[in-house]
This record gives C-alpha cells, structure tokens and sequence, in this order.
C-alpha cells in the first residue's frame, strides 16, 4: 500500500505557489503607502489673552535678522533683495555666532565652541550680540499671497542653519543631529549639549494682507 | 543542428522550488511596511520639499490635516480647504476637530497633541497662517509640516 503510493509522486508541484505569492505581493505593492511623518516641526506661539496686551519686548534691531518674502516669493534678506536661499543658512550662521557684544554668559558660551564656529564671530557690532535667549532672533515674515512652498524652504534654510551649529557643537553631522530622538539618555543629553544656551529662537510673524484672500 | 542538441542535453528547467521563498520574504516585507489607507483624501497634495526633515517618535500623537485645492472642484470650489478625517472643513471648525482628537488620547498626553500639516505646495500662506491662528487658540502648538525630502546642495 504505503510503497504504491509514494512510488507515484513524492513532490509537492510548487510552481503555483509562486504565482500565488506574486498575486499577494502586488496586492500589497499597490496598496502600500509607506507611512512617512516627516516634515519640519515648529512650535506655535501660546495664544494670546485678549485683555493682556501682548508683551513689549525690547529688541534691538542689530539682534533681528529679518527675512521678508513678499507675495511674489521675492525675498528681502536684511533690506537686501536676494535671488534664491542657496546661501541664506550661510549668512544666518555668521549672524548668530557674531558675538557683538556679549555679557559673562555669552562669552563663557563663546568659550565653549568648537574652534570651527568660534572662527565665525566677527564681533560686528552692527549684527547681533550673542545667539543666547535675549539676543539674536531669526524673523520671517510673509504676506498672505506668498506660497507655502516658498515660505517652507526659507523656514527649512533658518533650521539647517541651526542644526549646523548643534551639530558642530557635539561633533556630529546635521544629518545625524536631526536623526537623534532622544529616546535613550545617551541621545538625549546629545541633543541638550547641542542645543544649550542657544535656544531655536525663529520668530514667524503674521502675515499681512497683501496679495492673498 | 547537432551541437544544439548536445547542449540541450545538459539540464532543461531550471529548479523553481526555491522561488516563492523569495516572493514570499518580499511580501511578508511590503505586509509589515503597508499602512493601509484609512482615508480618502479630497484635495490636492503635493508635498513640499525641504532638508532638514524630521521623524516624529509617537505615531499615535499625530492628528493629521490635509490641506489643497479641493479634487472635486465642481462640488467645492477652487480655493484651498482643510480636510480633517475623512470630511472637508472650515477654517473654524479647527477648534472642535482639535479638541476631538484631544479626546482621543489619555489624559496624559493631551497637551503633546502634534499635528502633522500635508499641505501643498501650491497653497498661499493666508489659509496656512489662519490654520495656525486656530491651532493656537485650539493650544496643540505642537506643528509638523509635512514634506518630502530634497537632496542637499
């Protein structure tokens, strides 16, 4: 009996099996989207009380780096009309580590740079003071007609330009900065190291009403 | 014609048994990758691209918003809408849609709300800037514009 019938066939035919999987896998190919939660982050502003006036805070106008893009995605940089942001993060950078006219904090802060950023301080004191919180702000300010395209690569050139010196200062590439999450201690103080006493200080302003709807 | 021959000889099919092994190992790859979609989305989406990308940890934190010109124009117009779930919505239903999803979550993590923005690109800053007004009056400041990533000049 039992010899007969294993006489007549001992392989499972496992051609089909292929094709069967294919039918699935292409299921699954046209069906997935890969999820991806990527994106630049930003912190709103908290809301503001309408009985409390909204803080006069004293700026001086050395300490404000001032980006324009009008409705025409025109940028005016510093009251200069510039063509693209190819060298924005560049002029940035160079603008928060100026040290004009640092106080105790800031130059203990100077001290503690990496030489690469410390070469970048040109100590005019017609840029900004020190890059700690008090000090150098970043501004963007937009119109209504401005695209969100636009104004989402100046945001994105502001940020490359601080991960740049985060990432500098604990000695890793911007990309390997952005990519830490923090989740372990080791991470984490990373993180803080890069960012201590320099605080992401981006100012997005309210746009107004030009060119929109 | 007699050298063919000789050569046919040799071995004719080529073993496939180990062939759905490696469908296999693909499929169960692109099961474990796929999310499958949950919602339509009815505008447009062309998502900006930038450099500086980051990840977001907590899946489960993010609400997401999706803004464009609407796909149907016939049924809702040309201008930029906000779609939230699975329906289109004004600019100042934000609050209520914000505060549902708070519900969503534990107590907790309520105030970690992040919101993922899909925007397009084409969209002019004034819908986005009233969106944020909402968002901050809705307090989940926590925001993600959502983008595509750009080779590095």
């Amino acid at each position: 009996m039992a010899k007969g019938k294993s006489r007549t066939s001992q392989e499972v035919n496992a051609g089909s099996m292929a094709d069967i999987a294919f039918l699935l896998l292409i299921f699954f190919l046209v069906t997935t989207t890969i999820a991806s939660d990527k994106g630049i982050q930003n912190l709103l502003p908290p809301k503001q009380d309408p009985n409390v006036p909204p803080p006069d805070i004293k700026l001086n106008e050395r300490n404000i780096f001032n980006i324009l893009v009008n409705a025409n995605d025109q940028l005016l940089v510093e009251g200069e009309y510039i063509e693209n942001t190819e060298l924005l993060s560049e002029d940035i950078k160079d603008f928060l580590l100026n040290f004009g006219a640092p106080d105790e904090d800031a130059v203990a802060l100077f001290n503690g740079l990496p030489q690469s950023l410390k070469a970048r301080a040109n100590r005019d004191p017609k840029s900004s003071d020190h890059p700690m919180s008090g000090g150098a702000v970043v501004s963007i300010k937009t119109n209504r007609g401005t695209s969100y395209e636009k104004y989402l690569e100046v945001l994105d050139q502001v940020k490359r330009a601080y991960f740049e010196i985060y990432a500098e200062r604990v000695g890793l590439t911007s990309d390997q900065y952005r990519a830490l999450t923090g989740k372990n201690p080791a991470e984490k103080a990373l993180i803080d190291k890069g960012k201590e006493g320099i605080p992401l200080a981006i100012s997005i302003a309210e746009p107004d009403k030009i060119g929109g709807n | 014609m007699a050298k063919f021959k000789k050569k046919t000889k040799t071995s004719e099919n080529i073993p496939t048994s180990a062939l759905p092994d490696i469908i296999f190992m693909l499929l169960f790859f692109f099961m474990v990758t796929t999310v499958l979609r949950e919602q339509d989305i009815l505008v447009e989406q062309k998502l900006p691209q930038a450099t500086q990308l980051q990840k977001l940890e907590k899946k489960t934190l993010i609400s997401y918003l999706f803004v464009g010109k609407p796909k149907n124009a016939n049924l809702y117009g040309t201008e930029p809408r906000v779609q939230a779930n699975d329906v289109l919505i004004n600019t100042k239903d934000i609050i209520l849609w914000v505060n549902q999803e708070k519900d969503k979550l534990s107590e907790a993590e309520r105030d970690q709300i992040t919101i993922s923005m899909k925007a397009d690109r084409d969209v002019k800053m004034g819908p986005i800037s009233d969106i944020q007004f909402e968002l901050r009056e809705a307090d989940a400041r926590k925001l993600l514009y959502a983008s595509t990533g750009k080779v590095q000049n």
